[in-house]
């Protein structure tokens, strides 16, 4: 229909395929490749096969990582998946000033995770006021030591994860709250539907693709966690807090062990692209 | 009466509700703050912990200046996200035309190529980029903080949903009026997406201005760090001095509340669009 020259579209993709064959394609080859070497940035690589895989079999601290980034995961997606739908359901009244306590429950999501983990140091100290409050409150006898209790470390930056991301999902979930016809509710109103009734005979149903793509960005976000455990434990105490990503971030940049880095970066895009080929599904039916 | 009776201890309970959880939500910014403005009299270890400062000062945010160079830092960041969001918002809008509204060869191929990336997450690729940035004399330097994280598929995957929206007779009548390609997409189209321009704007900024892991793996002279490394590396040096570590965390996430509190609209947008559901 247009009179157009044939390589004009290739010149609108050409800078965006420069940024992305340096940036993206060509690293996810140079990657792969890097994980058959020992390369360290001082000697020059070279070829082991697949000893780096070998030795990651036998890695207790991997498989200890690996299994604290899928307790991560366990923990934090259910709860990433439920609370906000409440979250949603209560900020979708239409009241005064309804406005504001959207905006309050959001502001988490905007401040960088290096001040959350920061901040909720600082809340977490033994003399600190979490354990104050939480005292006062009756709901425990004596000070928890969050960040330095091996048992407990780990969780306690679940929460921290948690904490950060609800305003996130809630707003994922509002939309989807909107779309849906007033006219159910009422119908169900007529009914005598009570207001539990309603939330999962209605809404529940309705936001089914909500639910779907909040748990598989929560998932995601949940392997790929490193900034929370880098600020508040450093993977500490004795391991029990570090996950997967920081981990690699260990391997690769503190013992320039880039080699075994990179087979547990394979590793991890493994799971992460199982989990994201459902999300492409899902962003390829929303965009039709 | 009984009716609007119930109605009213409803509205009461909501708000009790929407409190409690603001109060979760705000709450410890509120300590950081309370933190921040004690003045070094005050015991900010003692137990049970005292919310209100008894002297309240503001001499904390001043000593982070003398800590660290905190304006420096600022300014990094400033600089790095600003221009991130340029060659992000033109280079995603120059590849979102040709696929939301050209028909070529390997269009699918390069699309969902494209798209694919977004199944790679940066911190398996960093391994490459960190190498690659050493060769290339990249480390400590704003090429480094800015290239390898300027463009992504999602900004072109936003433009083109953009593109995707506009009618295409618009596009047909600029033809006829003898416009090229460069000419519809730079004067007809570019201000007909200006909304969805506006929200990956936004959205590139706030990402910027939290990004942590790279810029911690790419910089190590102080010159070029970021606002999270400065102040991962204020709480560092200073590790137990929580004044000075809560003055500086305050400082570093003041302009983008304030960005946030004047265009929320755009960030729950761009919030939406990151979700791929708008």
């Amino acid at each position: 229909m247009k009179r157009r020259k044939a390589y004009t579209p290739y010149l609108f993709l050409l800078p965006a395929l420069a940024f992305m064959g340096v940036f993206l394609f060509y690293p996810i080859v140079d990657v792969f490749r890097l994980s058959f070497t020992d390369y360290n940035m001082i000697t020059e690589a070279n070829f082991t096969g697949l000893e780096n895989y070998r030795n990651l079999f036998n890695d207790p601290l991997f498989w200890k990582t690996l299994k604290n980034s899928f307790i991560y995961l366990i923990g934090v997606v259910p709860i990433l998946v439920v609370a906000p739908i409440f979250l949603a359901i209560l900020v979708n009244h239409k009241l005064a000033g309804i406005k504001w306590f959207r905006a309050a429950y959001y502001i988490p999501v905007v401040t960088s995770m290096v001040v959350v983990g920061i901040m909720w140091k600082w809340l977490y100290q033994g003399n600190g006021i979490l354990n104050y409050i939480l005292q006062t409150l009756g709901i425990i006898n004596n000070q928890i030591n969050w960040l330095t209790d091996p048992q407990i470390a780990l969780f306690s930056v679940m929460a921290v994860t948690v904490w950060k991301g609800l305003g996130y999902y809630m707003v994922i979930y509002l939309s989807g709250l909107q779309s849906i016809p007033q006219e159910l509710y009422e119908v169900s109103d007529i009914d005598g539907a009570s207001w539990w009734q309603k939330q999962i005979h209605v809404t529940i149903p309705l936001l089914k693709p909500s639910i779907m793509l909040v748990s598989i960005l929560s998932s995601i976000a949940a392997m790929k966690v490193f900034t929370e455990v880098y600020v508040m434990t450093n993977g500490g105490p004795l391991n029990s807090s570090k996950t997967l990503v920081y981990y690699i971030y260990e391997k690769a940049f503190e013992n320039l062990n880039l080699g075994y880095a990179a087979a547990m970066g394979f590793v991890l895009f493994i799971v992460i692209f199982i989990l994201s080929f459902f999300n492409i599904k899902l962003m390829d039916q929303s965009s039709r | 009466m009984s009716k609007s009776f119930k109605k009213i201890t409803k509205t009461i309970l909501i708000y009790l509700l929407l409190f409690t959880i603001a109060i979760i939500m705000i709450g410890p910014f509120l300590w950081l703050l309370s933190t921040a403005l004690k003045s070094g009299g005050e015991n900010i270890f003692q137990y049970p912990p005292k919310l209100i400062p008894e002297s309240p000062t503001l001499i904390n945010f001043l000593k982070v200046r003398e800590a660290i160079t905190i304006e420096k830092f600022f300014l990094n960041s400033t600089f790095v996200a600003l221009v991130i969001i340029v060659i992000n918002v033109i280079v995603s809008a120059l590849a979102a035309y040709p696929l939301a509204r050209m028909e070529f060869t390997f269009k699918n191929i390069i699309f969902y190529g494209i798209l694919g990336t977004m199944m790679v997450p940066f911190q398996i690729l960093m391994i490459s980029i960190y190498i690659f940035s050493v060769r290339t004399g990249m480390t400590d330097s704003y090429q480094g903080l800015i290239l390898p994280v300027a463009v992504n598929a999602f900004g072109i995957f936003l433009l083109r949903q953009a593109f995707l929206t506009i009618p295409v007779d618009i596009e047909e009548a600029a033809v006829i009026d003898g416009c090229n390609s460069f000419q519809i997409w730079w004067r007809i189209l570019l201000p007909l997406i200006k909304p969805s321009i506006a929200t990956l704007s936004i959205f590139t900024f706030m990402m910027s201005w939290s990004r942590f892991m790279w810029p911690l793996i790419v910089i190590s002279n102080p010159d070029y760090y970021t606002l999270p490394v400065g102040i991962s590396y204020l709480s560092g040096l200073f590790s137990s001095n929580w004044r000075l570590i809560a003055s500086g965390s305050l400082i570093s996430i003041i302009p983008i509340i304030i960005i946030f509190l004047f265009l929320q609209r755009y960030f729950i947008k761009g919030a939406m669009a990151g979700a791929v559901k708008g």
